[in-house]
């Protein structure tokens, strides 16, 4: 069952706030999308530990209902300009 | 410990460098095991791959072993690195190569 990008948004920032969340439907299909999370929670964090929070956010949906979920996670204004 | 989870500790610690992806390294089954296989390749890494599709404890184990939701996922030194995204990153700001020991 596909999800609505809307509803990924909702579930991230009931869980994390301050979070600055931007989606992307990458196939047009409702199952595939690209994240990108921003928030000062994950100061001091490593990668892994800011995408399993993302993914603790969403309890459980990627991976089962949400197929993919491309990740990209960031500290406000630390970012590197990698892209 | 299961069976599964001693498996795959056994696979983390005897490899380097281990991918466990859908498919293999000719036939990824995943555009996200495609990618993971690609930038591996493109460091010159030597590596072992788990095929998780062929073995479903492994499949279902991992993803608790790493408290990770996701396939691919990549392993060096016995260390979890992190899936396709995160390998991506690392590439782009040269970390993989430096951590997989590889000359490009």
């Amino acid at each position: 069952m596909p999800m609505a990008a809307i509803e990924i948004e909702r579930l991230i920032k009931a869980s994390i706030p301050d979070a600055e969340v931007t989606i992307r439907d990458l196939a047009g299909d409702g199952d595939h999308y690209a994240a990108r999370v921003v928030s000062g929670s994950f100061e001091g964090m490593s990668r892994i530990k800011q995408h399993q929070a993302v993914y603790a956010a969403l309890g459980g949906r990627v991976g089962g209902e949400l197929h993919a979920l491309q990740l990209e996670t960031a500290v406000p204004n630390t970012e590197t300009t990698s892209d | 410990m299961t069976d599964a989870t001693s498996r795959i500790d056994e696979l983390v610690k005897s490899n380097d460098v281990v991918l466990f992806m859908k498919g293999t390294v000719l036939f990824p089954q995943c555009g996200f095991s495609s990618r993971a296989v690609a930038i591996l390749d493109r460091l010159n890494a030597k590596y072992e791959t788990v095929d998780v599709l062929q073995d479903p404890e492994i499949r279902q184990g991992i993803k608790e072993y790493s408290e990770w939701p996701t396939i691919p996922q990549l392993y060096v030194k016995g260390e979890f690195v992190g899936g396709s995204d995160i390998m991506m990153e690392m590439f782009e700001s040269g970390e993989l190569q430096q951590l997989v020991g590889a000359e490009a």
